[in-house]
Parts: C-alpha cells; structure tokens; sequence
C-alpha cells in the first residue's frame, strides 16, 4: 500500500496530559508525526492538535481510530479539503543584504517583523511545500537559526 | 458533608456498590488506609504484593461482572500494580485502581517513593487521572467506575496525592457523569446488521467465531440462542471457552496456534466469518495472507479500532454483541433455513473424527490433559478454573469440560504468568459457592507463591494444581521444536519442595504422582476448604498439541511429534 501525508485535526479537552496522550499513542503505536501544533480553542475548554503524518491508507485509519479512541477526545477530523498553512521565523546576521531579504519575503507573502544591532528576523506563512521553497532560497543569505511553526490546518 | 478526601474515597467505593477491595498500605496512601480502618462498608483484602492485589481484583471481575477495585502505594507500590493492570488492559477488564501519590507540593521534585503513575500506566490503562484537587475528587472517582466498565472495558487509575487526602471539604458524589468526549455506541447500524444478515442467509459456510466481548457483554446465553436458530457452528478463542457449553454439538473449539483439527480447517474453509467480539490476534489468525481466504468477514466489536486493524472486513458493525445479536435473530427468526449448512457441518464433524483432539495416556506417569479431563469429570460446572501462562494453560482450554461464561479465567493478551493464583483468590471472594481451582506450572506459581499467606489468613480455599515438568514447558516445547532441544534455562529440576512451601504459610500441600493420589488429593482439598498447593508431577517432555508454528498458515498444524 501506497503511504500518503494526511494532515489530521483533533479537537480534544484542554486539560493536563492531553498532549502526552496524543504525541504517546503515535510513539507507542509507531506512528510517525511530521508535525504537531496545539493551541487552545477560543472560548472553549477544548484544545485542537494539527498533526501531520505519514502512513497506507490502513495506517491512517489506525491512527484516526486511536485518536478518536482516547477518552478526552471530541472530534477527529481527517480530510482531504483542508486549508493548510505553516510559519516560519529565520534569522539573519544585519551584515546580509537588508534588501534582498526584504524582496525575498515579500514574494512570499512575508517581512521582516524584528531588527536589531546584529541581526533581522524575518517571517512567512504560506503552505508547507512554499515554506520549503522559502527556505532553500533564503540559503544564499546565510541564515543564523530557522524556527518552524508546524502546519494548522482548518477544513473548507 | 464535611469530610476528609480519604474518606470521599471511601464513600464513593460503598456508593458504586463496592464490596471487596484487593490491595497494599504504604506512605503516600495512609490517610486513606485510616479511612478503610474507620469505616465497615467493604472488607479489604491485604495481599503479599501489589501485583497479586490487582490480578486478584481482575479474577474478582472476571468472575462476577462487577468492577475491581485495588489499591496500592505511590513509586514502587504503582510499579509493582502495572503488571496487573496491563494484564487487565489487554483484557478489557474493569478495574478501578487507586494509588497514592506523593503531596503535590512534591510533585516533580523526585520525592520520596514518587513516580510518575499516569506517565508509567498512559499505555496500559483505558483511562487516568491525577486528582489535583480536592474539588475534582468525587466527579474523577464517579467517571473512573463509568469508563472502566461501559464500552469496551478496561483497567483505570486513579493517582491520588497525599495532601489531597488529609484535606476537608463538602463530598457530594456526582449521580450521573457527564463526559461529553465519551459516548461508546452500543446500538450496532441497523442497515449493516441487515446487510450481515442477508449474507448470513446466501452463506453455505458460516463460521460464529467467539472471542471476549461475548462474555463482558454477557450476551452468552443470545449466542446459544443464535446458534442453535441458526444451526451455525461456532469457535470459541482462548478468552471464549464456556459460551457454548462443552457439549453443543455445534461447538467445534478453539481455533489458532493450539487450536483442533476441525477448528482451524473451518477456520480456513469458512465462507462467512461471523465474528463476535473476537480481535483476530495473532495466535488465532497464524498466517494472515493464508487465513480465511474464502471468507468474507462480519465484525461485530464495540471497539471501532479493532475492526479492520487486523484483517478487511466485508460487513463492520460497531455495537456491543448483545444488542447487535438480539437484532440479528429477530431478523433471522423466520427466514433462515438451517439446513442450507448441513452440508458444511457434515465437513466439520468428518474433520473432527479424522483428527480429534487427543492424547496418550500412560500408566506410568501421569499426564496432562489426564489431570485437566479428570478434575472434569470430578467438579466439572462447579468449579471456576482459572490458570497461569504456558503449557497448562492451553491443556486447560483445551480439555477442560467449560459449561458456562465466567467460568474460566486467564491471561489471555498479555500472558501474564503469576496470575492464576491471586486471580483464583479474586473469583472466589467473588463466587464463594463455587470451587476455585488454579491450573499452574512449576515456573508460573512461583511468581506469587507469596499469596499463600493471603489465602490463609483470609481463608480463601484456592486448589492450586501444579502440573509439574521440570520445566519452563512451553518455552522448551519451542525449544525442542525449534531450536535443536537447546534447553536454554528452561530446565527446573532445582525446586522448592511444594508441599512444604504451602504448609510453612498455613495452607495444605500434597505430592501426587499417581492417579489414585491425585483422586484421593482433589478430594480432600474440596473437603479441607483450605488454600493448598498440589504438586502434580508430569510427564516432563509432554508437547502441546496440534501446533501452528508462529507465523505458519492456520491449516498447517503439527498435529504429532515424534521424537527422533
């Protein structure tokens, strides 16, 4: 069987050791997790999980099963008309061209959100594959250090 | 009322109808210790070890249907619980287990006996908690006993930390949960249930293949009523034996790597798999690209995670077995035609004349299944059998005579050895009017021999039956088999004397080496009504047979080994 990257929304109680529970089943059970971000839902008790994976379609019916089985789970969402989107940060040393940067991060959507003494951060969100693209590119500049976000993803 | 949080605990195991706590005093759970001296609402039972405190509150809800309940200390009590708590996950037992914690001051500072329990039982455990305050104390111990036993069942833990304990405050115990993130459907989809049926009725060769979730759903007695309808012969896995009852001719066995003749060949020829809370493990299905290729497969399980995990299915339905099959044999009722499988059981019994299940019996040493077929014939239905992990474990489902549901208890998914005797201890506590008997090896016993102190004190009349070889019998069955007969510490010829061991800790032990003292032996322990140790001595290199060597298809079994 063919593996895919699914990217898999889970919307569970926003309490102590959810996050074990979740990132526990994946390590226990093999699962491999590309990605995983987790933030609260806003005017609620829930919590939601965005968590990128790879697998046969068996392997992701496993883990969508999993997932829904564990009691603090509400909902399992897995689909393939998501909206995704990723962050990154990356730092650059203030000797690199300020504008160069400046018209790479533009073409994607992005700027530079800090500027010090020594360095200039720069930011993009944009879907993971063009994050990867922004990357590459920004290696000529010579970044310092590349913080990724991990993909959140919402259903159409 | 204002009471302390040891006594909510306390109160909370009266209010859910508990009767029997299993468990084992220690620092960070003393308060609660002097709540139990306070209070007469349940007995508790003081194990020899933490290990036996659970398994024996596993036997007790095997036996009874009800949930166990145990209790241990924090850091060394816990660890020493999670064996018997991973034997009861792998089982869908419900258990509530609650350990002491340290304060939660403490927490996280590498206290004294602290561990992280709910980071340690996450795996093993359908749910946990660690209480962090007094406030939430009553809604976590009335969720626990409503998670551990609805749905598909399971151990959880409740790690309650000492503070929490001494603290005062108002006990209201919630009369109802509310979890809005746990809904188990038990209902089954009607137009599935439909579709399995119509594909029951063009089957020619269908096969009821009976696992667990019959018996904790306690549809038993609906399954008999199904079969006998339907005229459909049936399997019962390792964790079924009883539901048909020994003597239904539609009973086959049980099927998988110590599986009969007849069982694994319909196993292999069936065209229609009507599983019934059964998991398709490893040991039933042996090789999976070769298993059931003609069948297609009806999953009934409660779990939706267990449909399709293993094996395609045609026709998954989510429910408990009992409302799914109630619906089934109302739709059949009047349409099957139970003739239509004659021909298919005509198969089945020519399978079992051809290779039935047997043995050869010896006038010079006693064997195995002989003990097994003879404590059949003496006690039969009442007994509960409960037994350790290897050799004498599947001697015990293969021959013994079960009549009824609950009435034979063993570690089935985990393969826990050491677990027959506490377990014993649990069922009769449980099930007091019947005789609880202990099938066991020479390894499996000593891993909680300890519990004879138990058994004595509290006058639990546990027979262990020893079924004594030498050796670690199933390991050097596969050593013999498999490895050239390299007896790799697996020979033990070096032994307590039994007898000795069980009457040093206030029990009856007996040496039996013939038939005649086995007799004599059985019958002076049920008279006795005192927990004893019965050292059986075996043919030492008796194999247990037929065999699917692991990862082999079902339809190939060793079914004679002739020593060369």
């Amino acid at each position: 069987m063919q593996e895919v990257r699914r990217v898999i929304s889970v919307i569970a109680m926003n309490e102590s050791s959810v996050l074990a529970r979740v990132s526990g089943l994946f390590a226990g059970r093999g699962y491999n997790i590309e990605s995983l971000t987790v933030a609260p839902i806003p005017k609620s008790n829930l919590s939601r999980f965005t968590i990128v994976t790879k697998g046969n379609a068996k392997v992701i019916e496993q883990i969508t099963k999993q997932l829904n089985k564990l009691i603090s789970t509400l909902k399992v969402i897995e689909q393939d008309e998501m909206v995704e989107k990723e962050m990154v940060l990356i730092k650059f040393s203030s000797n690199e061209s300020l504008s160069d940067i400046k018209a790479l991060c533009d073409a994607y959507n992005g700027g530079i959100v800090n500027a010090g003494e020594n360095s200039v951060i720069a930011m993009v969100a944009d879907e993971s594959k063009r994050i990867e693209y922004f990357i590459s590119a920004a290696q000529r500049y010579n970044p310092i250090e590349i913080v990724r976000g991990g993909v959140v993803a919402i259903e159409r | 009322m204002k009471m302390s949080g040891a006594q909510m605990v306390c109160e909370a195991l009266i209010a859910e109808g508990v009767t029997t706590v299993f468990g084992y005093p220690g620092g960070a759970i003393m308060n609660i210790y002097d709540a139990i001296y306070k209070q007469d609402g349940f007995e508790h039972i003081l194990t020899r070890h933490e290990q036996a405190a659970v398994h024996a509150a596993d036997g007790y809800a095997r036996a009874t249907g009800k949930v166990g309940v145990a209790m241990v200390t924090s850091g060394p009590g816990f660890t020493n619980a999670v064996t018997g708590i991973a034997t009861a996950f792998t089982d869908s037992i419900p258990l509530v287990v609650i350990s002491g914690q340290v304060p939660l001051s403490l927490i996280g500072t590498d206290g004294f006996q602290e561990i992280d329990a709910v980071g340690i039982s996450r795996p093993c455990t359908k749910h946990n908690y660690l209480v962090n305050s007094l406030e939430e104390l009553p809604r976590i111990l009335k969720e626990a006993f409503y998670i551990a036993s609805s749905g598909r069942p399971g151990p959880v833990l409740v790690d309650v930390p000492k503070d929490i304990t001494a603290e005062m405050g108002e006990f209201i115990y919630p009369k109802e949960v509310h979890i809005p993130t746990y809904k188990p459907s038990y209902k089954g989809n009607d137009r599935q249930i439909k579709k399995a049926v119509e594909a029951i009725m063009e089957s020619k060769k269908p096969l009821l293949y009976l696992g667990g979730g019959v018996i904790l759903s306690n549809a038993g007695e609906l399954v008999r009523e199904f079969a006998n309808l339907t005229q459909i012969p049936a399997v019962e896995t390792l964790m079924a034996r009883g539901i048909m009852g020994y003597d239904n001719p539609l009973l086959l066995g049980m099927p998988g790597m110590h599986g009969n003749y007849s069982s694994n060949m319909a196993m292999s020829e069936t065209d229609l798999i009507i599983s019934l809370g059964a998991r398709f493990d490893d040991r039933v299905t042996g090789k999976l690209s070769e298993f059931a290729k003609y069948a297609d497969i009806i999953h009934v399980d409660i779990d939706p995670a267990n449909i399709g995990k293993i094996v395609d299915v045609d026709y998954p339905i989510v429910g408990s077995v009992a409302d799914v099959l109630e619906k089934m044999t109302s739709l059949l009722k009047h349409h099957v035609n139970p003739d239509r499988y004659q021909p298919w059981r005509e198969i089945l019994t020519r399978y079992n004349e051809l290779h039935p299940l047997k043995y050869e019996d010896s006038g010079e040493v006693l064997k195995p299944q002989w003990v097994i077929q003879r404590v059949g014939e003496l006690v039969g239905k009442d007994a509960i059998i409960t037994s350790d992990v290897g050799q004498h474990q599947m001697w015990a489902a293969q021959f013994y005579p079960f009549d009824r549901p609950r009435q034979w208890i063993n570690s089935g998914g985990l393969g826990t050895m050491g677990f027959g005797f506490p377990a014993a201890m649990g069922a009769k506590r449980g099930v007091p009017d019947k005789v609880v008997i202990n099938f066991t090896g020479d390894g499996s016993i000593l891993m909680n021999m300890q519990e004879l102190v138990t058994a004595s004190e509290y006058k639990i009349p546990v027979i262990n039956i020893i079924l004594n070889n030498h050796f670690l019998g199933m390991v050097r069955q596969w050593q013999t088999f498999f490895y050239d007969k390299r007896y790799s510490q697996t020979d033990l010829s070096f032994q307590p004397n039994f007898k000795a061991l069980a009457e040093a800790c206030g029990g009856i032990g007996y040496d039996v080496t013939t038939k005649k003292e086995f007799d004599e032996a059985l019958a002076d322990a049920i008279k006795q009504n005192r927990v004893c140790f019965m050292n059986v001595i075996i043919s030492r290199f008796e194999n247990v047979l037929p065999m699917v060597p692991a990862g082999g298809a079902l339809y190939n079994m060793l079914l004679e080994h002739k020593d060369k």
